[in-house]
């Protein structure tokens, strides 16, 4: 390189450079502060709830900051004669359980056929490109049409009607992360297998399954944690016994006099499951994260 | 081979009956809904043909101009406060090697949590009597603010909740995708002699089109939807405020039970949605993008 300016350059790199060296340190440090008030920033609010969960109405009412905790507003939701939360709580893992089995059944079983049973390209192409349009779309603007028809056949207020729902809701986005993962499975792999007399179940069983495991599980995840917060579909189709977490967290906001301290608990209390999933899953939640929740 | 075709089309229909049965079929039923006036009697449906009259009633619907309005404001203004903050932080913040794992778990943390919790948990920290933020005001000689009460107000502090809630999941992905470039090209500029914003602009910009592209086209998507924050901050108000275009037709559909109504808006929203990705994508279809 034989460019006038390389002189100057040549000539005020060294002195640039031990200014490099000393700061390089510095820099880190200041990457780390920048992170650290950032993470600040994203975790106040949940340091908040969880105190304000732990404080009584009047603690909260007047703000104090050093207080004595109480339980009174976990006690409350939990074990309250009129709270709803203890079973708002079992709904929605039941929900949760049966439409993240359905969905990865259905989307690994889909995957599969789709990417490796040789469905011509238009078939692929119209599903996940409808599942795309599905996906895209507020959920409430379909939500109307399935209140009516599940009232018509009398699966208004029940939980196979939120199941289905949230089954179906969910199953674009892990019929494409599936597809992701499941085209890992060689093409070879099945091909030999279906040369040697394989049946598609054994296939399914013995060459897919091992090699999808990981997906099944972030997808799987997923699913459960997107059911557990889904919120305005299961405000159209349940009621009062059928209703989930989310819809319990509404109430307290609707009332007339606000439940301060039990709104706190019960929102502390919701943000378990996704907590301790993201405590020890935290690959499987990055991995599906990354492969397809996103696009 | 027989069993071949059997188990091809077995493996398929689940999700193919799962999508037909409640999500064709559900389409066109709004589709049906919406030239008709219903009336519900006890369990029944009373039907009244009214041709296009819901459809151009859209016309006229104030509280559909506000969601539709306010939508947009809120889905650009905090979209775009997301992009930027999450871009300078990621810049400011590459190649951090300790503590990888702790500030992951942290900012993947809000997106995991129920949209509706993280309005019960601004809603308190909204609080125009005990709220944090008024505290903070008034430790520092500021007049304490009505957050979601004052109506000029209110659709800021709902923008500001969702960059709360955004702007790390954001920040993440734009991480990524800052590490994912390669050394040398920045080595070679530096080399030439180029400075830091000629780098940032030539370089790093142009390279990180793509993720730029696919975080921006995945959050306004989102938040085109939301629904769940605003429900429990503000319910839409005060006023028209905060309406947005999913609570329009919630409050349409199903507080006004103008079921016939409500459709005619849920069609009139796939249609513009469903127009908008074909756009899209035929427009990105064209560069060679992948889809």
């Amino acid at each position: 390189m034989t460019h006038p300016t390389d002189i100057h350059a040549s000539s005020a790199l060294p002195r640039r450079r031990t200014r490099l060296a000393v700061s390089e340190r510095q820099l880190a440090v200041a990457r780390h502060l920048v992170l650290m008030g950032f993470a600040l920033v994203v975790l106040f609010p949940f340091f908040w709830i969880v105190s304000a969960a732990f404080k009584t109405q009047i603690d909260l009412l007047v703000g104090k900051v050093f207080f004595t905790p109480h339980l009174d507003g976990f006690l409350d939701v939990m074990f309250d004669k009129t709270s709803d939360f203890a079973r708002n709580f079992a709904n929605s893992m039941v929900i949760g359980l049966i439409s993240t089995f359905l969905v990865l059944i259905v989307s690994t079983l889909a995957a599969f056929s789709l990417y490796r049973l040789q469905w011509p390209a238009w078939v692929l192409h119209s599903i996940l490109g409808w599942s795309v349009i599905f996906h895209l779309v507020p959920p409430i603007t379909l939500a109307g049409a399935w209140f009516s028809m599940f009232r018509s056949v009398g699966l208004d207020n029940s939980y196979a009607g939120i199941i289905l729902a949230h089954t179906t809701l969910h199953l674009p986005m892990a019929l494409w992360m599936m597809g992701v993962f499941v085209r890992d499975v060689p093409k070879e792999l099945v091909e030999a297998a279906q040369i040697d007399g394989a049946k598609v179940p054994d296939i399914l069983w013995h060459v897919v399954l091992p090699i999808v495991r990981p997906g099944l599980a972030a997808t799987g995840i997923l699913t459960f944690i997107f059911s557990w917060n889904e919120f305005p579909v299961a405000l159209v189709l349940s009621q009062r016994q059928t209703a989930t977490v989310p819809l319990g967290i509404g109430k307290y906001a609707q009332e007339n006099t606000i439940a301060f301290t039990e709104m706190a608990a019960a929102s502390t209390l919701s943000i378990i499951p996704a907590f301790l999933l993201l405590l020890f899953a935290q690959r499987f939640i990055v991995r599906g994260l990354t492969s397809g929740a996103v696009k | 081979m027989k069993t071949d075709t059997f188990w091809r089309h077995a493996t398929l229909w689940p999700a193919l009956v799962l999508f037909l049965l409640l999500t064709i079929l559900p389409l066109l039923k709004l589709l049906s809904l919406s030239f008709h006036d219903v009336e519900w009697v006890n369990r029944d449906a009373i039907w009244d043909w009214v041709g296009l009259t819901n459809y151009t009633k859209l016309a006229d619907d104030n509280l559909l101009r506000a969601g539709a309005l306010n939508t947009l404001i809120f889905a650009v203004v905090a979209v775009a406060m997301q992009m930027l903050i999450g871009f300078v932080l990621a810049l400011l913040t590459t190649r951090v090697v300790h503590g990888r794992v702790f500030y992951r778990t942290v900012f993947i943390l809000p997106i995991l949590v129920p949209g509706i919790i993280i309005g019960a948990i601004w809603k308190l920290m909204y609080s125009y009597d005990f709220g944090v933020l008024n505290t903070l005001l008034i430790t520092l000689g500021l007049t304490p603010q009505d957050w979601l009460g004052n109506p000029n107000l209110a659709l800021l502090s709902v923008i500001i909740v969702d960059v709360w809630h955004w702007t790390p999941f954001c920040f993440l992905l734009l991480l990524a995708g800052l590490e994912s470039l390669p050394d040398d090209i920045f080595e070679a500029a530096k080399i030439d002699g180029a400075s830091r914003w000629q780098q940032l602009r030539h370089i790093t910009l142009p390279l990180m089109l793509p993720t730029i592209t696919v975080t921006f086209v995945f959050r306004m998507i989102l938040a085109f939807k939301v629904f769940d924050e605003i429900y429990l901050l503000t319910g839409g108000g005060p006023g028209t405020s905060t309406e947005v275009i999913s609570f329009t037709i919630y409050r349409r559909f199903f507080t006004e039970d103008q079921t016939g109504y409500g459709a005619a808006m849920s069609i009139a929203v796939i249609a513009v949605i469903a127009a908008a990705i074909i756009a899209a994508t035929r427009a990105t279809a064209g560069k060679g993008a992948k889809a």
